[in-house]
């Protein structure tokens, strides 16, 4: 069970919704992925074109939480006008703080998302940020009072996966809060990892969106982060420099 | 009335003088708009009625594919 501030969900997958190819291979990856939580952005509506759809209108929201970003944001003051504008649709009030400071690799600015999130918080939002894998910056947010820290396995929209394994392992170790890797998961594999490490949740987008089958691969992301976490929780066996045998030694009849 | 509709100047008939009026003119989903006017974002429930007046900035936005 993943509990965000007064929410609670079973699925530890949470899902992006940008850059799908269809709309019908996007419901398809959603349902496959077994996600309860689906992030979004923010944008103008197109006034001279109103007939473009829109995703919310193609699922049931009542089966979803929404998790509205503030992507688009370069100050504190940014975050919190999107903020207030995705609440102010009626359908959530969980908010992920996104801050981006550099265009060049999409780091998310910490001043910037440290205020935010200070500010989010004293309006009263369920505040998950978005922040660097700095273990001292992630203390700085969960003291603060947010609800969940999101650092990013490595920068947004690459698939490198974790770069950081061991900050990440700093970070999960000393929170109190959950911790949602974010950003930068490219392969079930990399969900996997973050889960066995502790994390207690995964956000991921273009590893699904961006995949050649993205249906077939939120179904793979889903079984990642369950038996991520259920080796997690299962306990690893401690690494050793030498063999070990798993057969018994004694009673071989043919020596 | 002239507003400032996203950033954009429109020319509107008398017909739009309120929040709802403007979302039909346009044929926008009202469902899905979230609306501002000058600055001030808008209740839900209680903002289909609002006056608008000319001049005023007006922001409509929605919901979309992000991560």
């Amino acid at each position: 069970m993943l509990t965000i501030g007064p929410y609670s969900f079973e699925s530890r997958l949470l899902l992006g919704t940008g850059k799908f190819p269809d709309f019908d291979t996007q419901k398809a990856a959603v349902e496959a992925s077994q996600t309860e939580i689906l992030t979004f952005a923010v944008r103008r509506m197109n006034i001279f074109e109103p007939d473009q759809p829109n995703f919310l209108e193609k699922i049931d929201v009542k089966k979803y939480t929404l998790l509205p970003n503030t992507a688009g944001a370069k100050t504190a003051e940014e975050a919190v006008r999107i903020a207030k504008l995705a609440k102010a649709s009626g359908l959530c009030d969980m908010i992920k703080v996104e801050v981006i400071g550099c265009d060049k690799t999409l780091l998310p600015d910490p001043v910037e998302t440290l205020r935010a999130s200070q500010m989010l918080l004293e309006e009263g939002f369920i505040v998950l940020p978005y922040t660097s894998d700095d273990v001292l910056l992630a203390k700085r947010l969960e003291d603060l009072g947010c609800h969940a820290i999101m650092p990013g396995a490595s920068p947004i929209g690459t698939g490198l996966g974790i770069v950081n394994p061991l900050n990440i392992h700093y970070i999960i170790e000393q929170a109190n809060v959950p911790v949602i890797v974010d950003a930068g998961i490219g392969t079930p594999s990399d969900a996997a990892k973050a889960m066995e490490l502790g994390a207690d949740g995964v956000l991921l987008n273009t590893a699904v969106s961006g995949a050649q089958n993205p249906v077939q691969m939120a179904e793979a992301m889903k079984y990642a982060v369950l038996a991520g976490r259920g080796g997690f929780e299962a306990g690893r066996i401690p690494k050793k420099l030498h063999a070990n045998a798993s057969s018994p030694l004694e009673g071989m009849s043919v020596l | 009335m002239k507003l400032t509709v996203n950033g954009r100047e429109v020319d509107l008939p008398e017909t739009v003088t309120t929040v709802r009026t403007l979302l039909d003119h346009f044929g926008l989903n009202k469902e899905l708009a979230i609306v501002e006017v000058n600055q001030s974002i808008l209740n839900k429930t209680t903002r289909d009625d609002q006056k608008l007046t000319n001049g005023d900035r007006v922001e409509i936005v929605q919901f979309v594919g992000g991560g």
